[in-house]
């Protein structure tokens, strides 16, 4: 049984002009809605108070925040929490509130004077915007360390071109799946971003095992057209790429409906990085390739340089 | 043909046991369990131990054992018995009194031996196991001020005593700011400054007619000196206070340049918890009544109207109260204290703690050692800790204050604004007395920047459904793999499954702290480790499929495959060390999880697989084709 044809030679670069225009309009729509829309940042980011309500009969969002402007709460989000009557609430604490049982009982006062049948579900959360902030800044700091260590070790395992592609594909799938967070408004915690971080690392995987294969083609074949290696080498590892991206995405579906809404946003990251890295890596690393011109004098140079590192067992 | 070397088989066979011995700890259940540890001065014996016991037995509270270890003593109650464990802790709570800590606890029921060769289950982190976190920021502001009021009262002290005069003396926006009547008093002034205050530097400011400026800035890294002194120091009167609370395994960390991560596992009155942190001390120096016999006071309640009973921090050698009779008048008090540190008395070289005070503190020292040369005096060391109490269902709030005193020396000679306290028993003693110094005197204000409480059932929660996640994710790969490649899908899913043990084991022995990121990590690692079988298993069909021998296709399959696996985890490999070194909390563990995970699987998805396939397929020379997906087990049939 094969999942692909092993002898399939689809024309991949044929579609490079089509592939490469949605690319970009993604990416294009994908930074417009960031710059619009932007993040749902959660309370790892944003700081504030994070305030769990349970009201024992059904209520609207809307209830909810008018019930809070009333006290005095104008800024706050207001989302629910599955179901009719849990809502948790992310408002920043008032210059001369520290605390976060301060916070709740305000909260809870003000509620309650709209509906009395609100209760506090738990111990409110409390992160200061400072620490948000910095997290934020982390993440960025560690995004680029990433690429910057990706791009040196295929530059010097294989060739600065191969590099530039790795690092233009992740770049547009960490905007586009970051992109997918902002179309949908959902909440962007600290696993999301631990998962975009991991995607990066699916998707280098995924674009490397292509790379080796452009390589080995290149060096075993004596007329080496740039065209035919680039579509035979995605053909040659396409029942591989659909195997992996399965077997990972299938742990991550387990993740996502079992493991609970602690790591619910880490599972939904993975699974739209994995579709988009999957795909970036036959769509728009391969072209950017073929137009960077790599030729199998590039390649043969490193094998000269170091022949030892070519094929170890 | 064999080309694979016994010496890797070993290799399989010896990781693949050491991977089970240190992943096992992992399955024991932990026990309901009560430790008690010592407060100062009392000790953990065979007494204490027959006492708890008594007081078990007493009560009829079924223990499994009671054991003394290094510095605590540890209740082991049987497994599931969660009501008996708070009956316990009440009853020891009541019996042991002050002198002792009594905290629930969890205990390992990991064998000793595994224990003794490091073979221990993996700690959990605050979200599996329920408790309250805090993140704490010093005051970045409050510790420059307090940088610059020093060296202020340092440089009016260096003008006066050089008989410059200036007109004023103040704080300016980065330091010291001095004016001065004329350009001569300023170059005198500045050098003076440099030679004597060498912390600060010195620049001219704007002058106009009569008025010379002369700005004093606070070297940056004696600032940044300073920031990490409050901080270790906060952490270490932290630490002292959290015991206090009776928390078995409390996380006191230092994270950043100014923040301190407080964990308390078991804990969910965080009401209780922060009132504990936000204690302030305070210090007073005080005389030390000769006159009257300490002991005699405290025995007869006789205690002169000048005076006033305190008892030392460290408790006598039978464990009792050490009583010592102070006047009532303070000499100088603890926000008069400049610093106060630790270092071996230059003359003797024994164990001395040097005082620095500021002009004012040292005028009041100056005055009384005069009068008081060979005379003992005392350090009292003041703690606040507002309370809330219920009272008839009303807040009532009131204040704990505790009183001990820390330090007893004779005055061996005048002094005014420095001095040293020599004649303590050990670097050791020093260094405490100089922390408790500086905490009742010097400690910036930290606030609580980060709050969060964890439920304990949203903790068991959270592991209930991260292991349900594991095992359906592995399962589900497993499945699929046997499906597709059918023997050699089943040895991958052999190799997976190892390597889900050996990456256990490694967490566990090296002490990775599980979290939900971590267990995230776990799941995705086993997702990404069979990218390699498949790797392995796609180049031996296309061998396969070339017209390869199968043993050939083996062999090459292999060869070839390895290289891009080499590539494809390096590059992982970076994207989880950046993860690991560059994020913090949650993202660290899940980088550390991920990392550990792509070595362990470069191993068992390689060499595990080709050790087994080569077992199965070594000395089969009349092999057709290979179990590797339909259409391949017989390929000559097939072609």
């Amino acid at each position: 049984m094969e999942l692909f044809n092993p002898n399939s030679n689809i024309d991949f670069l044929s579609w490079r002009k089509v592939s490469m225009v949605i690319s970009a309009i993604l990416v294009i729509g994908s930074l417009v809605l960031l710059g619009t829309r932007g993040l749902n940042y959660a309370l790892d980011f944003t700081g504030g108070v994070l305030v769990e309500v349970t009201y024992k009969d059904a209520v609207q969002v809307d209830q909810v925040r008018s019930a809070l402007e009333a006290g005095g709460f104008e800024h706050a989000q207001v989302q629910s929490l599955g179901g009719t009557r849990d809502v948790a609430i992310r408002l920043q604490p008032r210059a001369d509130q520290k605390d976060a049982e301060q916070v709740g009982k305000t909260v809870m006062d003000a509620l309650q004077k709209a509906r009395s049948d609100a209760t506090l579900k738990r111990h409110p959360d409390l992160v200061g915007s400072s620490v948000g902030a910095e997290l934020r800044s982390d993440g960025i700091v560690a995004a680029v360390f990433v690429m910057i260590g990706i791009m040196i070790y295929i530059g010097i395992r294989f060739e600065k071109r191969f590099a530039i592609a790795a690092i233009a594909s992740e770049i547009h799938d960490t905007i586009l799946t970051v992109g997918f967070f902002s179309l949908t408004q959902m909440e962007f915690d600290l696993t999301v971003l631990a998962a975009l971080l991991a995607v990066i690392g699916y998707s280098i995987n995924d674009k490397v095992v292509v790379f080796d294969r452009v390589r080995e083609l290149f060096r075993l074949t004596r007329k080496a057209e740039p065209y035919t290696i680039l579509n035979n080498a995605v053909n040659q590892t396409l029942s591989r790429t659909i195997m992996t991206s399965l077997t990972t995405a299938l742990t991550m579906f387990a993740l996502y409906f079992v493991g609970g809404p602690a790591v619910h946003g880490f599972g939904l990251t993975m699974l739209v990085g994995i579709v988009i890295g999957t795909l970036s890596s036959i769509f728009f690393a391969n072209p950017i390739l073929y137009w960077l011109g790599v030729s199998k004098t590039d390649l043969m140079q490193v094998t000269k340089e170091n022949p030892e590192l070519a094929r170890r067992p | 043909m064999n080309d694979f070397p016994r010496w890797k088989y070993a290799l399989v066979v010896v990781v693949l046991l050491l991977g089970i011995l240190y992943g096992v700890p992992n399955l024991f259940v932990q026990q309901p369990a009560v430790q008690v540890t010592a407060n100062r001065g009392a000790t953990v014996d065979q007494a204490l131990k027959e006492r708890v016991q008594g007081v078990l037995e007493k009560d009829k509270i079924a223990f499994q054992s009671v054991e003394i270890n290094k510095d605590h003593l540890l209740v082991r109650l049987p497994v599931g018995a969660s009501d008996d464990q708070n009956k316990a802790l009440e009853a020891m709570k009541t019996d042991l009194g002050d002198q002792y800590v009594v905290a629930p606890n969890l205990a390992s029921t990991v064998p000793s031996w595994m224990l003794a060769i490091g073979a221990r289950e993996m700690p959990k982190g605050l979200d599996l196991q329920g408790g309250v976190h805090f993140l704490m920021e010093v005051d970045d502001k409050d510790v420059l001020d307090k940088q610059v009021q020093r060296y202020t009262d340092d440089i009016r002290g260096v003008l006066r005593e050089k008989n410059i005069r200036y007109q004023s003396i103040g704080r300016g926006p980065n330091g010291v700011v001095v004016q001065l009547r004329s350009a001569d008093d300023r170059d005198a002034a500045r050098s003076a400054i440099q030679v004597k205050v060498p912390d600060v530097v010195v620049s001219d400011g704007a002058s106009t007619g009569d008025s010379f400026t002369l700005n004093a800035s606070v070297k940056p890294e004696k600032v940044r000196e300073a920031a990490l002194n409050t901080i270790r120091q906060n952490q270490a009167t932290l630490s002292n206070r959290i015991n206090a609370l009776g928390v078995a395994e409390p996380l006191i960390q230092q994270q950043g340049e100014s923040r301190i991560v407080v964990e308390l596992p078991g804990v969910q009155d965080t009401a209780a918890a922060k009132r504990v942190l936000g204690a302030q001390a305070t210090l007073e120096y005080h005389a030390v009544d000769q006159d009257a016999n300490a002991n005699d006071a405290m025995r007869s309640g006789n205690i002169p109207p000048d005076d006033k009973l305190y008892y030392r921090r460290e408790l006598g050698p039978g464990g009792q109260k050490v009583p010592v009779l102070l006047k009532k008048k303070i000499i100088v008090s603890g926000d008069e204290m400049v610093d106060a540190s630790s270092a071996p008395d230059p003359q003797s070289g024994t164990p001395a703690v040097s005082v620095q005070l500021n002009a004012t503190g040292g005028r009041k020292m100056l005055d009384f050692t005069t009068q008081n040369v060979g005379k003992p005096m005392a350090v009292l060391y003041i703690e606040r800790t507002p309370e809330v109490k219920v009272v008839d269902g009303k807040e009532v709030r009131s204040t704990k204050v505790t009183e001990e005193v820390i330090s007893v020396a004779n005055i061996n000679g005048v002094f005014s604004n420095r001095f040293q306290t020599t004649g303590l028993g050990s670097n050791k003693e020093a260094s405490e007395l100089a922390l408790l110094l500086r905490s009742g005197s010097l400690s910036a204000p930290i606030d609580i920047v980060e709050e969060r409480v964890i439920g304990p059932s949203l903790g068991a929660d959270n592991i209930k459904k991260g292991v349900f996640a594991v095992l359906i994710g592995l399962a589900a790969v497993l499945v699929f793999m046997a499906f597709y490649y059918w023997l050699f899908g089943l040895i991958a899913d052999i190799a997976l499954f190892f390597n889900l043990v050996l990456l256990l084991a490694i967490m566990s022995a090296i002490g990775v702290t599980l979290t939900m990121p971590g267990i995230a990590g776990i799941v995705l690692t086993l997702g990404m480790a069979i990218d390699a079988n498949v790797l392995v298993c796609e180049r031996i069909r296309e061998e396969l499929r070339h017209g390869s021998t199968p043993l050939a296709a083996i062999r090459a399959g292999y060869d070839k495959a390895w290289a891009t696996i080499l590539d494809a985890n390096v590059t992982h490999l970076l994207a989880a060390l950046a993860l690991m070194t560059l994020g913090s909390g949650a993202i660290r563990g899940f980088g550390v999880t991920l990392f550990i995970g792509i070595l362990t699987s470069m191993f068992t998805s390689v060499t595990v697989t080709h050790a087994i396939t080569n077992l199965i397929h070594s000395g089969r020379k009349k092999l057709k084709g290979l179990s590797i997906g339909s259409g391949y087990s017989d390929r000559t049939a097939a072609a």
